[in-house]
């Protein structure tokens, strides 16, 4: 069974739905999407990285986005400028760099196009696993940091008055997402996965009125995403990663039918 | 009153400074199990971020505090909720605890909000947010509870029953309570020790002390006095003769 492109192909999105779902929430609740953006950009660097001193790919696309994600921390306690600017300044230059790399390892040829946009209809048994048990890992770290993660989602001071220890659980969440960044770069390529963790999740949000709700939609989105996605592009023979996205789209606009209606004044 | 197994907190000295000044400086007090201190002080004196030193907030701070206990209750000034995430009352109550529900439904009916339980944490007004605040601290039954202006939005009648709420937590819980208030002359009835502030402790006493020290007279005037001193019943008789108490600094 797992001969199959397409089988292989569903497992992996099955099992990468079920983690971005939890994680995407906490993305739009945190306003991290630029920050998983830029996590991803980072990505390049560390898949060039892998090629050139020969270490697992996964590996080291998580330290690669971890580094960054770390520098990110150092460069906004040190200087001046806001968040969006240092995430655009390591975005766009881990990129570069990640692309001069390409450039100087010219034995090597490279399918970029797969890594920006990924390929998940080329998973093998070892991504199904990597997948699965990386997958699992995550979110079993997710369900241990909970309380103390959404405490400081909802308020930083009041968890970190009331000894929540907010700066680690933020920490360890930043982590999480290079995480999942690492395991499912093959799949959706660095473009594309912000899109599968928050798609889902803006979707949810249009119809939950309380948080393990919009956890609950967030993973059926993914799930109905990589599904339908999945199946549509092999029937109109399109690209299956932006199928996957596309499909996340369509979600959200047919969400927007049921807004669950703003009680007071936006400010 | 001081035995050193019933603190829970004792600041020495303490003080931050920050973007070339100091917010606060110099501030000792203790606050021991069943006590009500209360900092009062004009705008910008330093209330809030002397609760904060107490909580811990502040990384980089002079002096020395000391925390006896962890099961600490914050109700903040003000807090904003982000649209992206939907909560409600019932989601919040246990934000950084598990109470039990009926620990939950004991802490809404007392502050008046069970009606709330199910109802999205911003469509609140502001009065029914600040109970909502307090209901998850007394639902936590902390040992240390710190009030920051914890009757904001809050109208009059109301506000008096919050600060009859207070001393009865304090009573119940036998906890702690630092509590920030601009206007003594409604807690004072209430809190056991009072630290005037103006960027640093201008007096502390008794609540009967402090509105009769000078310097606070000189902070929020004599009317204010006055008002106390019909309050309490129990002035003496040198502060409100005439204007002669506002002496230079």
């Amino acid at each position: 069974m797992l001969d199959d492109f397409f089988i292989r192909a569903l497992l992996v999105g099955i099992g990468m739905a079920i983690v971005t779902g939890p994680l995407g929430c906490f993305v739009v609740w945190r306003r991290l999407s630029f920050f998983g953006d830029t996590l991803a950009h980072s990505a390049l660097l560390g898949i060039t990285l892998s090629y050139t001193i020969e270490i697992n790919m996964a590996f080291s696309v998580f330290v690669t986005s971890s580094i960054v994600a770390l520098i990110l921390l150092k460069l906004q306690k040190t200087t001046n400028l806001p968040s969006d600017a240092l995430l655009g300044l390591l975005a766009h230059s881990s990129l570069a760099i990640g692309l001069v790399v390409i450039g100087l390892l010219a034995t090597i040829r490279f399918d970029l196009m797969g890594l920006l946009f990924g390929d998940i209809l080329a998973v093998n048994v070892n991504d199904i696993i990597l997948v699965w048990i990386g997958g699992a890992i995550i979110l079993i770290v997710l369900k241990i940091i909970w309380k103390p993660l959404f405490a400081s989602t909802v308020n930083f001071e009041l968890a970190e008055a009331e000894g929540m220890k907010p700066e680690k659980y933020n920490a360890i969440f930043t982590i999480l997402l290079a995480a999942i960044i690492a395991i499912s770069i093959k799949m959706v390529g660095l473009l594309l996965i912000t899109g599968m963790l928050i798609l889902p999740a803006a979707m949810a949000r249009n119809i939950s009125d309380n948080p393990m709700q919009m956890v609950i939609f967030s993973v059926i989105g993914g799930l109905l995403s990589v599904l339908i996605g999945l199946f549509a592009s092999l029937e109109f023979n399109t690209p299956s990663g932006p199928s996957i996205i596309t499909t996340g789209l369509l979600l959200f606009i047919l969400s927007l039918s049921r807004i669950k209606k703003k009680t007071q004044l936006n400010n | 009153m001081t035995q050193i197994n019933n603190s829970l907190v004792k600041l020495e000295n303490v003080g931050v400074f920050a973007n070339d000044k100091w917010l606060v400086k110099g501030v000792t007090f203790e606050i021991n199990k069943g006590q009500i201190v209360t900092l009062i002080g004009p705008n910008g004196s330093g209330k809030t971020t002397t609760a904060k030193i107490t909580l811990g907030l502040y990384k980089d701070i002079e002096g020395k505090v000391q925390k006896f206990t962890e099961k600490i209750a914050y109700v903040p000034q003000r807090i904003n909720i982000d649209w992206t995430l939907p909560i409600r009352v019932n989601d919040f109550m246990n934000l950084t605890n598990t109470s039990t529900n009926d620990e939950i439904k004991y802490a809404l009916e007392i502050t008046g909000t069970p009606h709330l339980i199910n109802k999205d944490l911003k469509s609140l007004s502001g009065g029914e947010f600040q109970r909502i605040l307090m209901a998850r601290a007394i639902a936590k039954k902390p040992e240390l509870l710190v009030l920051d202006e914890p009757v904001q939005g809050v109208d009059f009648n109301g506000e008096i029953a919050l600060y009859e709420l207070i001393k009865k937590i304090s009573d119940t819980l036998n906890c702690g309570i630092l509590l920030i208030s601009h206007n003594l002359h409604v807690v004072m009835s209430k809190t056991d020790h009072v630290v005037c502030l103006n960027g640093h402790v201008c007096c502390s006493g008794t609540p009967i002390d402090v509105a009769n020290n000078e310097k606070y007279q000189e902070i929020f005037g004599k009317d204010i006095s006055k008002i106390l001193s019909v309050y309490e019943h129990t002035h003496d008789h040198v502060h409100n003769i005439d204007g002669s108490i506002e002496k230079k600094k």
